[in-house]
């Protein structure tokens, strides 16, 4: 018998697709996501992962023709993200983002963080500063730009302003934070900072994380989705994915043979 | 094919440069002729007009005697019919520019409204003017006056503001607008803390150009009727009127006017060669008035453009 302890939800994706116009991106997706557990999606270009990862936070409604059918759940208030009853808005305010181009604000790195707090409403002076500070401190970078917080954040070095991103999306405490190939903009020293600081984050936060590659996929992951032409092949333990997968398409993926 | 021997590759290279060259000395030719005939327009009005530029040009009205004219309530007029200008076509033009870009659905009825916008842009002003004289000026009863001729021209320059608010948002990379939605801001607040700032040089550089462009226009301004010859110049806010009462803050705007433009035109149209010089030194001043506000656009634009870089 074994026994095997199972995380608890965060989220779950059920029969999910989604369409570009009558073009349909996702087929039929199924899948949990494991709360305080960092999730990869991988897949070769045009997979579908990044549609995918986009889906949680309602980003397709910012552009016309996008539909989706089917349902993400989220818990522990079992909220359907996609229901149109949902506002995007609310959905976003739980749930964080970080993007592949680092795309900080052309202000000063202080207001960066502050951004998401303000949209909500805080304006006191000393939550702001404090709450800037804890997230800054989050991200790991805090040493680096506590001296100039007023500077501008685009004299901030690629990797740097990712993470003052990353800070950014803590400030507000979301419970699911997405990681659209974050470091695909970056040179590898930076791109280990970043690794290492999702590795810290999983104590506090749910992570879905996009990648295209496969060594920070088996790196930072405890669990990994291989996708394919807008399914999901296949999805389980990284290291039962990438050590035995089940299914003939990822293994051909994750060897190189494809993709 | 056999590969080009070091001689042929000069050779094919020279001929390139010799058409690259050919190009650059055209451009310098073209690109002269434009300045030489600008330089020439200005000289002549500055050598024309030299023998009036005196404090006394600027501050004295129109007069039936050519050393005596001036163009106080001309430039003090312009001013005035620019201000009302840029106060009613900047929230309107922004605000619709936008709407387009952040509000509107993409149906139908936006591409009408856009290429309607692109049209209104081609109409010729004189029709602005007609348009005006039967809204502004009989309908709603504003009269031949400052505000009158402040809206026809908001109208006429509305759809360049319009146009260079659009492309100035269209500018701003799609990342930061989702950087903005993603941490859960409504639209408005989008527009608010990033949009507008960052849109904001090149709404300006629109703004100027309209207003440079109003500035300069005749047409429908005489079509409302603006005086040609007027002795006073519109009443200060809170200044002692001539029946004893106190001029309120926007007493001014239903006041009669006159502009540079205007006054340029009438001093050419009269017979006396005197008034000629009065022309031309007017003409520098507009000249002066518009390559100034251009020159204050470039620096606010600079000075803004500074700090946003994505």
């Amino acid at each position: 018998m074994q026994i095997q302890e199972t995380p608890a939800l965060k989220a779950e994706a059920r029969n999910l697709n989604f369409f570009y116009g009558e073009n349909k991106a996702l087929k039929n997706i199924n899948m949990p996501i494991y709360d305080k557990k960092v999730t990869a999606l991988i897949g070769p270009s045009g997979c579908g992962k990044s549609t995918y990862l986009r889906s949680f936070n309602r980003m397709h409604d910012l552009y016309p023709g996008n539909r989706y059918e089917g349902e993400i759940r989220f818990f522990p208030d079992n909220t359907n993200l996609l229901s149109a009853d949902v506002d995007p808005i609310e959905v976003r305010m739980r749930i964080g983002m970080v993007f592949q181009k680092p795309n900080p604000f052309p202000k000063s790195i202080f207001e960066n963080v502050a951004y998401g707090l303000r949209v909500r409403g805080e304006n006191n002076r000393r939550v702001l500063d404090d709450k800037v500070e804890h997230a800054l401190k989050g991200a790991a970078i805090w040493d680096e730009v506590k001296d100039r917080l007023s500077e501008l954040a685009s004299n901030l070095s690629g990797g740097q302003q990712q993470r003052l991103c990353i800070a950014r999306a803590l400030a507000t405490d979301p419970e699911l934070l997405l990681f659209d190939e974050p470091t695909s903009a970056l040179d590898p020293i930076a791109t280990g900072a970043i690794e290492e600081l999702v590795h810290e984050l999983k104590k506090r936060v749910t992570i879905l994380i996009v990648t295209h590659n496969m060594q920070q996929a088996a790196r930072v992951s405890d669990y990994t989705a291989y996708m394919f032409l807008g399914e999901m092949i296949e999805f389980g333990k990284t290291d039962e994915i990438f050590i035995k997968p089940q299914d003939k398409r990822t293994e051909d993926y994750i060897t190189g043979r494809m993709g | 094919m056999k590969p080009l021997t070091t001689e042929q590759i000069r050779a094919v290279i020279a001929r390139g440069k010799l058409k690259d060259n050919i190009f650059k000395v055209m451009g310098i030719f073209c690109l002269s002729l434009a300045l030489v005939v600008i330089v020439a327009l200005i000289a002549d009005m500055v050598i024309k007009g030299s023998e009036r530029f005196t404090v006394d040009f600027f501050l004295n009205f129109a007069s039936r005697h050519a050393n005596k004219a001036g163009i106080l309530s001309a430039w003090v007029g312009s001013l005035l019919v620019m201000f009302v200008t840029a106060l009613a076509a900047v929230p309107l033009g922004v605000a619709a520019g936008l709407y387009l870009e952040e509000y509107a659905k993409r149906n139908w009825i936006t591409n009408i409204i856009e290429i309607n916008i692109s049209n209104l842009a081609a109409v010729p002003s004189i029709v602005y003017g007609l348009l005006a004289l039967g809204i502004f000026v009989y309908q709603f009863g504003f009269g031949q006056s400052i505000l009158s001729a402040g809206l026809t021209l908001a109208l006429l320059i509305l759809p360049i503001i319009i146009v260079s608010t659009r492309e100035a948002i269209r500018a701003i990379p799609a990342m930061i607008r989702e950087g903005s939605m993603a941490v859960g801001a409504t639209r408005w607040q989008t527009c608010r803390y990033h949009i507008i700032p960052y849109a904001m040089p090149g709404i300006l550089t629109g703004v100027i150009i309209g207003l440079a462009r109003a500035i300069g226009e005749t047409a429908p301004i005489i079509t409302i009727g603006a005086l040609t010859f007027i002795a006073f110049l519109p009443p200060a806010p809170f200044s002692e009127l001539g029946d004893g009462g106190t001029a309120g803050l926007f007493d001014w705007v239903m006041a009669p006017f006159t502009v540079m433009p205007i006054q340029i035109f009438n001093w050419t149209s009269r017979p006396d060669p005197a008034f000629e010089v009065n022309a031309a030194a007017a003409g520098f001043v507009l000249m002066a008035m518009v390559l100034s506000m251009n020159a204050v656009a470039i620096y606010l634009r600079y000075k803004m453009r500074k700090n946003i870089k994505w």
